[in-house]
């Protein structure tokens, strides 16, 4: 068996580590290790996008890396969106707008979203849909999902929030 | 998928990461971006016995203009092209490669120098840098080699590099005044490889008359394609709507495709024809501005 490698990481701003083996893949770390579930495992294969998280503030397909790749940094999952019991303006804006059905994609969209955001406070419909186009729905076609995003834009924008 | 197991090595140098693949040979391979080979060793297509990340070397992701060459690092990403104001004001054809590349989070972990090193012919910056006439600088133990694009990809998923030398820098000469190019791919979805794609890259005298053809083909043979007859008909001419549709023509004869579930050979070819129009002439359209 392959010699293990301690992975520590800071998510949704606590310190975690663990020693796990190298070739476990950073969704499972997140979900099984740090008992995070939030995030899904969809395809598996780096194309559905359910699996995104935030890496040192960047998104990636947490399927498509392995957890040693992460030792250092600092995640973000869909668990660290809510603030005080009160939820994002993104998760208020896919509630509002019906951004989901089945929800399983969600915790991928409102990783995407979130990264959109922080780049561009204004997104045109344009700049979402590019922006979510690693993130696979079969349910509701993109447009509530665009509308959530344009939402939760213009509340943050508001209210000057992060 | 839970793919084979392996020793993870994250060494902090290259000198270090060197040494590793001289000592570990055929049983060890180098991650980088890690969005091809990782899906590959799922499927159980790869299984190194090693991995040799590099990700943490430092000083090996850039994008910059210097002694005549653009300078790619080997760590860049394609998140870093996509949004380089360098890159999409004075290189608008490595920015149609980039964005046209997987999806976003893919960016921002794969590499440039990854896409070339994995030798695939359905990758999309070998047929630009194909065009643009690139240099890829490969570092291994008695130094630095520089490999014309051209004697880069041997074979499918085989590159000229030495089993212990590492892709450290892409260079591309800085286009003269007058250069133009673009990038076209079809794809079915995005994320999806191209159906097909074409890069061409232009550079016109005062006079509007073609000096420098550049035409590289992706997913269409088994390494990625030079369409030198095109290229070289090219040159010399005033590069009117019937020049490049003959340009085009002779462009997608070079195309050697196979049938798969992305279409059948023929239509392939009659894709490239129409590709390597539409880039020819956005290539052109861009040299004259």
């Amino acid at each position: 068996m392959a010699k293990k490698q301690v992975v520590h990481v800071k998510v949704n701003g606590r310190e975690r580590e663990a020693e796990v083996e190298p070739r476990l893949l950073l969704v499972h770390f997140i979900r099984e290790v740090l008992g995070l579930t939030g995030t899904h495992v969809g395809c598996d294969t780096s194309h559905c996008g359910a699996c995104t998280v935030l890496v040192d503030g960047k998104t990636v397909k947490s399927c498509t890396m392995f957890a040693p790749q992460a030792d250092g940094c600092v995640l973000f999952t869909v668990e660290g969106l809510i603030k005080d019991g009160q939820l994002h303006p993104l998760q208020e804006g896919f509630k509002e707008e019906h951004g989901l059905q089945c929800g399983f994609c969600t915790p991928g969209m409102l990783m995407s979203s979130y990264a959109l955001l922080q780049k561009n406070a204004k997104p045109s419909e344009n700049d979402i849909r590019w922006g979510i186009s690693g993130n696979l729905c079969r349910c509701t076609g993109y447009q509530n999902i665009v509308k959530a995003v344009q939402y939760a834009a213009d509340k943050m924008g508001q209210e000057g929030t992060k | 998928m839970i793919p084979p197991t392996f020793d993870y090595l994250r060494p902090a140098t290259i000198p270090e990461a060197i040494a590793l693949l001289q000592q570990l040979g055929d049983d060890a391979k180098i991650l980088s971006g890690g969005q091809s080979l990782i899906p590959m060793m799922k499927l159980r297509l790869a299984r190194p016995a090693y991995l040799i990340d590099i990700n943490r070397i430092a000083g090996l992701s850039y994008v910059k203009e210097e002694g005549g060459h653009l300078k790619i690092g080997g760590l860049t990403r394609e998140a870093e092209l996509e949004s380089s104001p360098l890159i999409r004001s004075k290189y608008p054809i490595i920015h149609d490669t980039a964005r046209v590349i997987a999806d976003p989070q893919v960016r921002n972990m794969a590499t440039v120098a990854g896409n070339l090193a994995h030798g695939d012919p359905a990758n999309d910056h070998p047929a630009t840098m194909l065009a643009l006439g690139a240099k890829v600088v490969a570092t291994g133990l008695s130094g630095v080699r520089v490999i014309p694009i051209g004697e880069f990809f041997v074979s499918l998923f085989t590159t000229a590099l030495a089993q212990n030398e590492i892709v450290t820098e892409i260079q591309i000469p800085v286009p003269p005044a007058r250069s133009g190019g673009a990038y076209f791919k079809l794809e079915r979805k995005v994320g999806d490889f191209a159906t097909a794609a074409v890069a061409a890259q232009i550079t016109l005298d005062a006079g509007g008359v073609c000096q420098q053809a550049g035409i590289g083909l992706t997913n269409v043979g088994p390494t990625p394609i030079k369409a030198t007859k095109a290229e070289d008909f090219l040159r010399g001419k005033k590069l009117d709507e019937a020049t490049l549709r003959q340009a085009a023509q002779l462009a997608s004869e070079a195309a050697q495709p196979s049938a798969d579930l992305r279409g059948p050979a023929e239509y392939k070819k009659a894709l490239v024809k129409e590709l390597a129009f539409r880039a020819l002439s956005r290539a052109v359209e861009r040299a004259g501005k």
